[in-house]
């Protein structure tokens, strides 16, 4: 067989010392960053406010839509570009508006500013027709249905209808939403069954679009407005739910095992998030409502890793009725560390994938299950065992009776 | 222990077929493999984040509706009084929900009581503090609760039934239980909200008054001074007329305002149909033409017949729209007239069409997520659980070899059947519920390492091929029941508190886990036996 690991023996719990240093300063480096910060990075989900992601045909000049944006009366918004070092090709920027701006009675206010001032600074080039890159498949049916530049007759609304599909999907799926020009559609028009059967082919229909659209040289992606009072809302709820899932496995594992054992698993829990959290501010990455889902899985999944560990020692306990408690950990740690780094680095795998693959909506979802994975293995040797182990060695120096005894539990 | 590995094999085979089934199968049995691809699609619902499309929460003004029914109780108390001939000094309305009666009369205060408790028993009575003849009748918590709930209800119902004349696939109203007097609403493929949030919140109430007097005020203290005593004359009021859009007139609008009784013998209640038609008054423009149920036909013929000659204002969320006279009786027919355009007519008759909003409606939220957006997160989370999948198979062929190649297809098995039941529910797939399924893969294989690792253990210690089998996935069973009820745990938590991505994340993660049991012990430990079944005693186990 292929093994990574044979017989292990490493006295995990003589370096107890070393791996509470390393939390202490995991957790501070992150909390001075935090302070620094001001609190953590919250997404437009806990703050409220107005995002528009919009993508460029060519590169605009951030200045330009600034001033626009000033003169529509938000001079004070925030525009960064978006960057993506594999696609050089793609020139996104978002617009940001604060939620102090946000208007209760027009929440869009905001929305409608911002759409004005881009239309302003990026006029179509013929204001009469309608834009190709803002066309609904339905409109885009409609129109050539009434040109018909293929000669369907009678039977058209349907084939049209597939036409106006093949058109907005190229567009939407291939070009990410923005045709530079018209000819684009030339060639996934020629594959088309429905145009192979009309007269006068792509070059039909290329030229009834042409002639009926102007093309605008942007597209808006992605629009989000939260209103204030529902991020308020939902900051409060994002922490409950933390809060009961960790009361949860509290009860869970102290019903399985012994209190103490609880107790140490919610406090490593309870290090990983808060390092978890720490590492966001350092990085800059916003905390959303898809981060909150991360970290609740991440509790399950650090509670995951501590139960196996646990479980083997209550394994022990019974076999092994002469060694000391710390030995009988560190036993049970080594035997189960094949399992625990084989699991934790396949999910890690997974997730790495998920962080680099998984494109810029899960980002910060995949850091935070990246970070979280590697923390959470860490914490259960690091911070929950050796917690166990310190508290009968101090219930032990207490002076009870048969101390080694009654630490064996049950 | 004799395992019958023929059964269990058979069990195994009709799962897989349900599965395939669930996915490609419905709706129709598919005749090609497009049809197939195309059933596929269909039955995996798309969340808004992968399709595109609008996503909206509205909060519906409750206090509205609660002070609205004060307010008819007041009117109705007041007639009531009036009627039944008890002398009181007046009646007024400090708030919302009470209402004070000023100085009445001491000898009468027992029938006063009488009538309050027969007739408005949503009511609560007591002495108005600090007056010496006065009562003060509180709307009840009960009552309070029971307008909410109704107007409530009434809302998503109207906001429904004009979503549903929109025309979109598949779309969502539905009250948003996470916040208070919230609904949700969920417009997939439309990339432009604009009309659809006008035709949400508009009013669309609509009364037909009786103009009292023949001229119209440009204000309203020109109003009260033109009246007798300076206050307008009993069941009247003034309201305003429409905005005449001023690239119709070419100049500036100016304000007017109706004279108009208080009665509406014809509300939007009475509507049978609405429609847009050309415009008679105003070629090249269009108005709303609309019928009345047979009912109010009859009510309204009366009503115009005794009222010939005076004019009917045509009142609009309590905007007169226009005044016309009377010229004869009408029974059924009425137009809004005005220059509309065909969108805005066709706008109106819809709002007409599915009837008014009890109360106001305010945005809280709204997101737009371009189809491009989507299809690119689809890509993504593709590709991202193809290579994460690879990654897995791979290193699990290398390190357990043959066992590898158990794991490998209980894994495989394990995302068929959390795809068809997907599928089975309908639940909805988003891009985090991608993010779940990669996640899935990953825990997921931890069951079979954990099994595994425990019979290589068990190798390690002399037993023989079948117990060490055995012994491994019985040790490890209560492990994997273990972690996996924490996650199940965690995304328990993340369903209640989430909104539809971070529902669709737990959904997909629960189910995977779910799903998981079954293929990572039962199927496994089915391969093993059948492969135990087939090799000899002595032979070493590939793992």
């Amino acid at each position: 067989m292929l093994e990574f690991f044979g017989t292990v023996s490493i006295d995990w719990m003589g370096k107890a010392k070393f791996f509470f240093s390393l939390s202490i300063l995991l957790l501070a480096v992150g909390g001075i960053s935090l302070f620094l910060h001001g609190g953590p990075l919250y997404g437009i989900d806990f703050r409220g406010g107005t995002l528009l992601y919009v993508r460029f045909v060519k590169e605009p000049s951030i200045s330009v839509i600034r001033s626009s944006l000033a003169q529509g009366g938000f001079p004070q918004a925030n525009i960064q570009r978006i960057g993506n070092l594999a696609r050089p090709d793609i020139h996104e920027v978002v617009i940001g508006l604060d939620e102090r701006e946000l208007n209760e009675q027009h929440l869009d206010a905001g929305r409608i500013a911002i759409e004005d001032a881009l239309h302003r600074s990026f006029p179509v080039p013929d204001p009469a027709k309608p834009d190709l890159n803002a066309a609904t498949p339905a409109a885009i049916a409609d129109t050539l249905l009434r040109r018909d530049p293929l000669g369907f007759g009678s039977s058209a609304a349907d084939r049209y209808k597939a036409i106006a599909a093949v058109i907005t999907n190229f567009r939407d799926s291939q070009r990410g939403g923005l045709l530079a020009s018209v000819d684009e559609l030339r060639d996934p028009l020629t594959a088309s069954a429905d145009v192979q059967q009309g007269r006068g082919g792509a070059a039909a229909v290329v030229g009834a679009l042409r002639d009926a659209y102007t093309e605008g040289s942007f597209a808006i992606r992605n629009v989000e407005i939260v209103g204030p009072k529902v991020g308020a809302e939902l900051r409060q709820q994002a922490l409950l739910a933390t809060l009961y899932a960790l009361g949860g496995m509290l009860v869970y594992i102290a019903f399985r095992f012994e209190w103490i054992y609880g107790a140490a698993a919610v406090l490593a829990v309870f290090h990983d998030v808060l390092i978890t959290l720490g590492l966001f501010s350092i990085f800059r990455f916003e905390i959303s409502l898809t981060v909150i889902a991360a970290l609740l899985t991440l509790v399950g999944y650090s509670m995951n890793d501590t139960i196996v560990i646990f479980d083997r020692v209550r394994e022990n306990l019974r076999i092994m009725r002469r060694e000391k408690l710390s030995e009988i950990v560190n036993k049970a740690i080594n035997q189960t560390l094949s399992r625990t780094i084989l699991t934790s680095g396949l999910t890690f795998l997974t997730v790495l994938v998920l962080f680099l693959l998984g494109g810029s909506s899960l980002r910060a979802f995949s850091f935070a299950m990246v970070v979280g994975i590697v923390v959470g293995t860490y914490s259960s040797f690091g911070i929950a065992a050796p917690m166990v182990v310190a508290w009968y060695r101090w219930r032990d120096q207490k002076g009870t009776v048969g101390a080694v005894a009654s630490s064996r539990g049950r | 222990m004799q395992m019958n590995v023929r059964i269990r094999a058979i069990l195994i085979a009709l799962v897989i077929l349900l599965c395939i089934y669930g996915l490609f199968g419905l709706p129709a049995f598919p005749t090609s493999l497009a049809k197939a691809r195309s059933n596929f699609s269909d039955r995996i619902r798309l969340g808004l984040d992968l399709k595109g499309g609008t996503h909206l929460i509205l909060q519906v003004q409750t206090e509205e509706a609660v002070k609205q029914y004060t307010d008819q109780t007041l009117d109705r108390l007041r007639k009531e009084l009036n009627d039944s001939g008890i002398r009181f000094e007046d009646i007024r309305e400090p708030d919302d929900q009470h209402i004070n009666v000023v100085n009445l009369a001491l000898d009468q205060a027992g029938r006063f009581q009488e009538i309050i408790r027969n007739n408005y028993q949503d009511w609560e009575m007591a002495p108005t503090p600090g007056q010496a003849s006065g009562y003060t009748i509180s709307l009840r918590a009960a009552a309070i609760a029971a307008i909410k709930t109704d107007t409530m209800q009434q809302s998503v119902d109207t906001i429904r039934r004009r979503i549903d004349e929109l025309g979109l696939t598949e779309p969502v109203v539905s009250e948003y239980t996470r916040g208070q007097d919230e609904i949700l609403v969920q417009l997939p493929g439309e990339g432009d909200p604009t009309r659809a949030k006008s035709i949400i919140q508009a009013g669309g109430q609509l009364e037909l008054r009786l103009e009292v007097g023949s001229r119209t005020y440009t204000s309203p203290a020109e109003a009260y001074s033109s009246q007798p005593n300076g206050i307008l004359p009993p069941n009247t009021e003034l309201l305003p007329g429409r905005e005449e859009s001023t690239a119709g007139q070419g100049g500036k609008s100016s304000d007017v305002y109706y004279l108009v009784e208080r009665y509406a013998p014809v509300t939007g209640r009475d509507l049978r149909s609405a429609k847009a038609v050309p415009s008679s008054d105003y070629p090249g423009f269009y108005e709303v033409s609309f019928t009345l149920s047979n009912a109010a036909a009859k009510r309204f013929g009366e009503f115009t017949e005794a009222n010939i000659q005076r004019q009917m204002a045509i009142v609009l969320d309590h905007r007169v729209y226009t005044a016309p006279v009377i010229q004869s009786r009408i029974e059924d027919q009425g137009r809004i007239t005005g220059r509309f355009d065909l969108p805005q007519a066709n706008d109106l008759a819809l709002v007409l069409r599915s009837g008014s909003l009890p109360a106001s409606v305010k945005y809280l939220e709204e997101r737009t997520i371009g189809p491009s957006l989507g299809a690119d997160s689809i890509r993504e989370g593709i590709q991202a659980s193809i290579v994460s999948l690879a990654v897995v198979m791979l290193f699990m062929l290398v390190y357990y070899r043959l066992a590898g190649l158990n794991a490998v297809v209980a894994l495989l098995l394990n995302l068929v059947i959390l795809l068809a039941a997907l599928a089975y529910f309908q639940a909805v797939l988003t891009l985090p519920g991608i993010a779940g399924v990669i996640l899935t893969i990953g825990m997921g294989v931890d069951s079979n390492v954990l099994i595994f690792e425990r019979i290589r253990e068990e190798l390690r210690n002399g037993k023989p091929n079948p117990s060490a089998v055995e012994v491994g996935f019985n040790r490890a069973f209560l492990t994997i029941i273990d972690t996996h009820v924490t996650t199940v745990v965690s995304a328990a938590f993340l369903f209640a508190f989430g909104t539809g991505p971070v529902r669709g994340f737990a959904v997909t993660l629960v189910i995977g886990l779910i799903a998981n049991i079954f293929t990572a012990v039962y199927v496994s430990r089915t391969i093993f036996a059948w492969h135990l079944g087939r090799m000899s005693r002595e032979a070493p186990l590939s793992i």
